[in-house]
């Protein structure tokens, strides 16, 4: 199992482990609600060193992208993040990624999961030999400082650019306390926030300065209720190799005008057909929190599943993401779900369950 | 941290306050502290016949679902219908041995007792467990 380098810290401050998709990683310090709500009112810190980061650079770097993500590379400018999904020739979602525009390179910030996969994935398809990969992963540590109090703590802390000037989904160069930094305005919480990407041997000293500045140390437990709120998909829930973007909601992301990329044909037969399933979102009326798995019912007969599922610290609801037929997809379209053979009444609502205001 | 020493144990995280042919149940704070952020508890009813070492009911937090398993066999003569509310989950977090009791068992076989863990067996057990 793999270990980030704040794993020390985490065990140390009696933050619960589990592993997680290779990597030894806190799920919660103190109270996962608890950790939710700063994020939500204050600001939060996540070690996100799990997640895979690629470089991919050389020869004509930007057009291979192109034909191996749905959404454009082209258009996206120096300095920009953009998210995208990779998908097979069937439009299964072999991932969803993060890629970000540098000077002479493009960096890549993959599920934790899937770093193997996407990393032969894109080595062993259609590269042309001048375009090289690189798996950084273990090279850098990488920080999300997420919430409304987020800028103003890390604003002061880096050096040579300005935090709170970036554009959501712009990044910088920066430094702290004399170490090279790439700060982004990214996150998985639905928060203003940032992402900050370090050399290893400064992650320790920069996590104890955020959390002194008043950081409170979130886990991967709070990181899924906050995604699930802000309607984000997480690989293996929402969106796998079963599912392709267009029924998970992320047909916005797939630009089939752009020409050619793998599973452009398949996605774009999905959508003039229009998807046979939707993933959609519930609230629940339960006491029990639906879990993915969980059924979902229409009719007295079974019509589909739940993927994800929690108790929403903020609205106080019990809320899901299931897949169901497009027909009962619409928002107030009534469902039940079953949680401990017992049935209990769910509503479909509009996604994202929660928005910043 | 160190469990009352007027209570057995079980490796499932149970506890039993027994008096004679009858015993108080409830959960660790062991239990209590692994779970967090608790959002349901599901116990059976009065009259409800209950196994040692089998399920009486269900617990639940925002990181995970665990049975509840009964440390003796019995028959279930006061459930704590608190744990049904908010308020009620609260005083499980906060005091699992007092306020967080769940069920009290008319015990059918109280010769149980002596399979179950004493604190410094359970307390060794659970610090064992972490590692």
């Amino acid at each position: 199992m793999l270990k980030t380098p704040l794993a020390a810290i985490h065990e140390g401050s009696g933050a619960k482990m589990v592993e997680f998709g290779g990597w030894w990683m806190p799920v919660l310090y103190t109270s996962i609600t608890q950790e939710h709500t700063a994020v939500r009112t204050g600001v939060g810190l996540f070690d996100t060193s799990h997640m895979g980061r690629l470089i991919v650079r050389g020869g004509d770097d930007r057009s291979f992208l192109e034909r191996m993500v749905t959404n454009e590379v082209a258009s996206l400018q120096n300095g920009r993040a953009r998210y995208s999904l990779v998908t097979r020739e069937d439009g299964g979602v072999i991932d969803d990624i993060l890629i970000y525009a540098d000077s002479d390179h493009y960096f890549i910030v993959v599920n934790a999961s899937n770093c193997e996969t996407v990393l032969s994935w894109f080595r062993d398809h259609i590269k042309p030999d001048d375009v090289t990969i690189e798996d950084v992963t273990e090279r850098l540590a990488m920080i999300a400082v997420q919430g409304p109090a987020a800028a103003a703590l890390v604003k002061p802390m880096i050096t040579g650019c300005d935090a709170s000037a970036l554009p959501y989904y712009g990044f910088a160069h920066g430094s702290w306390k004399g170490a090279a930094v790439v700060i982004s305005r990214t996150g998985y919480t639905g928060e203003d926030g940032f992402e900050l990407f370090i050399d290893p041997a400064h992650a320790a000293p920069l996590w104890q300065a955020l959390t002194a500045g008043g950081a409170k140390p979130c886990g991967l437990g709070a990181r899924d209720t906050l995604r699930l709120e802000a309607g984000m998909p997480l690989y293996g829930h929402e969106i796998d190799l079963e599912h392709n973007p267009i029924e998970a909601g992320l047909g916005s992301f797939v630009k089939l005008e752009k020409g050619f990329f793998v599973g452009r044909d398949a996605l774009a037969r999905i959508r003039q057909a229009g998807p046979a399933r939707r993933c959609v979102g519930l609230e629940v009326n339960a006491r029990r929190i639906p879990r993915a798995g969980h059924a979902v019912w229409s009719g007295g007969a079974p019509v589909g599943a739940v993927v994800s599922g929690t108790a929403s610290p903020t609205l106080a609801k019990n809320i899901a993401t299931a897949y169901v037929p497009a027909e009962l997809a619409t928002v107030g379209t009534a469902l039940e779900v079953e949680i401990s053979d017992q049935r209990h009444p769910a509503v479909v609502v509009k996604k994202p369950f929660y928005r910043r205001g | 941290m160190t469990s009352p020493s007027n209570l057995k144990y079980t490796k499932s995280h149970e506890w039993a306050q027994i008096q004679e042919r009858a015993a108080t149940v409830g959960i660790t704070e062991h239990a209590v502290s692994q779970l967090t952020d608790l959002t349901f508890v599901d116990l059976p009813r009065v009259g409800d016949k209950v196994a040692a070492g089998s399920r009486f009911g269900e617990i639940e937090s925002v990181k995970a679902v665990a049975d509840l398993n009964s440390p003796l066999s019995g028959k279930v003569i006061e459930v704590n219908t608190a744990l049904a509310s908010d308020s009620g989950l609260e005083n499980l977090s906060e005091d699992p041995y007092g306020r967080g009791w769940m069920i009290k068992i008319e015990l059918s076989n109280p010769a149980e007792a002596a399979s179950l863990l004493s604190n410094a067996q359970y307390d060794q057990y659970i610090a064992g467990s972490e590692h």
